[in-house]
């Protein structure tokens, strides 16, 4: 038992087994990447992790909880935030505004003390801010704080992105190809975030990814996925030199 | 322009963002209280009018401009709003706990109605929504004993300390409070945690919900409160109209809600009350065009729904952001003067998004 349990998942669509009896252990802290060729059902497993599909079979522990058990919406509460393949930010809402919806789970206030804005969520309204704050200064957003996401350039969008799933505080964080589409520069910068993401705010990452050299440089372990199966497991050398991983990637 | 330096966290909290603010709107708010006494009634009713449709607005554009969710019944709630607070006030309730009654059972029919409609999205829930206002209106004609059928209903006319509701100045004073009050609670609910659900919502759900956002909730809080917010409009137009028959609240009045939040602005405050000095207006307008049209045209009678059709469409294809939008644009070119650069408002097309998860 791990601190992050995926055991057995199966998942399929019709005929497709989009994942087949699929299990992994990932240790608190550390940084747990996830490659493939595409198909490889790499993004369904986090939308199994999330909840957004649900597994035929199989089930999903992090930190002693059941996570199937919860709700789409729960998920965040446990400590697990994610990250998307395809960007999905609030496009009209400011920087600001989308990393305030990451604390949006600390909200204790209802509607009514909403609509006066009643003195407790003024004050918490500070608390959030300074909060999101922080992550700001983490990741260097301070030019774009109140830039509507739909200005933004794309390699920012990104990491608005992982700032969002950062201001929820999680235990957990879990990034869908969090380097495609930046500049060297920016993925070099993201790797030492991640690295800082695990070492000073103490979380734990899981990440697909397909830059093998960021890969190898960022991760602790690797799990390497080929239609749906399992094909190998383990440090970045072992995974580099696997006979399997090879062919799936290169062919024969 | 104007640069706003910021020191403060409550900076971006504060309804007023700088003094100019302070100023324009204060100034704003006293020409509308000074103006009952230099206008005829006639004017004033129609300025009473303007504030009840801009209420409507607000509530519209809530679920609309901000949640992102269609409604094509939403005059089925001024329905609500309206019967209830003139059913109460026939029964001797005083005013002021009959409007109250009346938005808090407009809110409860929105969750109501809310929580099964909003399982459907974009056309589905359009569609029933629509059946949703088709429905009310014939409730409202065979709930007799409630609602007195087609024969319709008197509304009865409270007394303020001697001043009757038929005086226009008390009626004219009794909306604009109501505006500005509603105006206050629909800025707060907005810059609070629960508006920023909303507009998740609105721009993607599956982000909202891997943030923590309950989306059935919030969808059915958002109707809630928008039917609250028409049930209000409603009680006061059950004054304005003075006698309420159920053909008032049928579709067209709800497509006149949704070409006012269209023409004023989606996704802003201030667009709901562009939008209702249009909608308000435009009948006026269309009268006196008739006068000038050929009378084979001018006396057709589905003048006005043409119009109003045509208006939408021509919104939507040439200003999306409304006359708000519109008004934002200006207000930059003189800011920018000479250097606006006509770019500045085209949208960067992305291809980022997808519907994939």
């Amino acid at each position: 038992m791990g601190y992050f349990d995926v055991n057995n998942i199966t998942v399929a669509f019709g005929g497709v087994r989009a994942l087949n009896d699929v299990s992994f252990s990932v240790n608190q802290n550390e940084i747990f990447t996830i490659i493939g060729p595409n198909g490889a059902g790499k993004s369904t497993l986090f939308n199994v992790i999330s909840r957004i599909y649900q597994p035929n079979n199989g089930n999903v522990v992090f930190d002693g909880k059941n996570v199937l058990n919860l709700k789409a919406h729960q998920i965040s509460q446990v400590g697990i935030a994610r990250t998307f393949q395809n960007l999905e930010l609030f496009e009209n809402a400011t920087v600001l505004q989308n990393l305030l919806l990451g604390r949006h789970i600390y909200k204790k206030s209802s509607f009514l003390s909403d609509m006066f804005f009643l003195n407790h969520v003024k004050k918490s309204e500070r608390e959030q801010r300074l909060k999101v704050e922080e992550i700001i200064d983490f990741l260097d957003l301070q030019h774009y704080r109140d830039t509507p996401i739909h200005g933004l350039p794309y390699g920012v969008r990104k990491n608005v992105e992982l700032a969002r799933a950062l201001s929820t505080d999680p235990k957990l964080l879990l990034l869908d190809e969090p380097s495609s589409g930046l500049t060297n520069e920016e993925t070099i910068d993201l790797g030492f975030w991640i690295k800082d993401i695990k070492n000073l705010l103490n979380i734990t990452v899981v990440m697909i990814e397909h830059d093998m050299s960021f890969v190898n440089k960022v991760s602790d372990r690797i799990l390497a996925l080929n239609y749906g199966q399992v094909l190998a497991e383990g440090l970045p050398e072992e995974i580099q030199s696997n006979a399997e991983v090879k062919k799936a990637y290169m062919g024969e | 322009m104007r640069f706003i330096f910021k020191t403060n966290y409550d900076q971006d909290i504060n309804i007023v963002r700088h003094n100019g603010d302070r100023i324009s709107y204060g100034l704003l708010v006293a020409a509308m209280i000074i103006i009952p006494f230099f206008i005829d009634d006639f004017y004033l009713g129609e300025l009473s009018y303007v504030f009840i449709l801009a209420i409507a607005g607000i509530g519209l554009m809530i679920l609309s401009g901000y949640t992102g969710l269609a409604s094509l019944g939403h005059a089925a709630f001024l329905g609500v709003g309206a019967y209830t607070h003139a059913f109460l006030l026939t029964n001797g309730i005083p005013f002021y706990y009959s409007i109250i009654i009346a938005v808090v059972v407009s809110f409860f029919v929105g969750a109501a109605i809310g929580f099964p409609i909003l399982r459907l999205t974009g056309m589905y829930l359009a569609i029933a929504t629509l059946a949703f206002g088709f429905i009310a209106e014939h409730i409202f004609i065979r709930w007799e004993h409630f609602t007195g059928g087609n024969r319709g209903m008197v509304v009865p006319t409270p007394e303020f300390g001697g001043i009757s509701f038929y005086d226009s100045a008390t009626f004219y004073y009794v909306c604009l409070i109501s505006l500005i009050a509603s105006m206050f609670a629909a800025i707060n609910i907005l810059r609070s945690p629960t508006g920023r659900a909303f507009v998740a919502i609105r721009d993607s759900e599956i982000a909202a919900q891997s943030l923590g956002v309950n989306i059935a909730r919030y969808k059915a809080l958002s109707f809630a409160i928008s039917a609250g917010f028409t049930g209000l409009a409603g009680a006061l137009l059950a004054h304005y109209i003075g006698y309420l028959a159920p053909d008032i609240f049928n579709i067209f009045f709800s497509l006149t809600l949704l070409l006012l939040i269209v023409v004023g602005g989606m996704g802003s405050l201030h667009g709901t009350i562009y939008g209702a000095i249009f909608v308000g207006s435009l009948p006026q307008m269309i009268a006196i065009g008739r006068d000038y049209l050929p009378s084979s045209i001018g006396s057709q009678p589905g003048l006005e729904p043409l119009l109003f059709g045509l208006i939408l469409v021509l919104f939507i294809l040439y200003e999306p952001l409304g006359i708000y939008g519109r008004w934002l644009k200006i207000k930059l070119f003189f800011e920018m003067f000479p250097t606006y650069k006509k770019q500045t408002f085209k949208k960067q097309k992305t291809f980022t998004k997808s519907d994939r998860v």
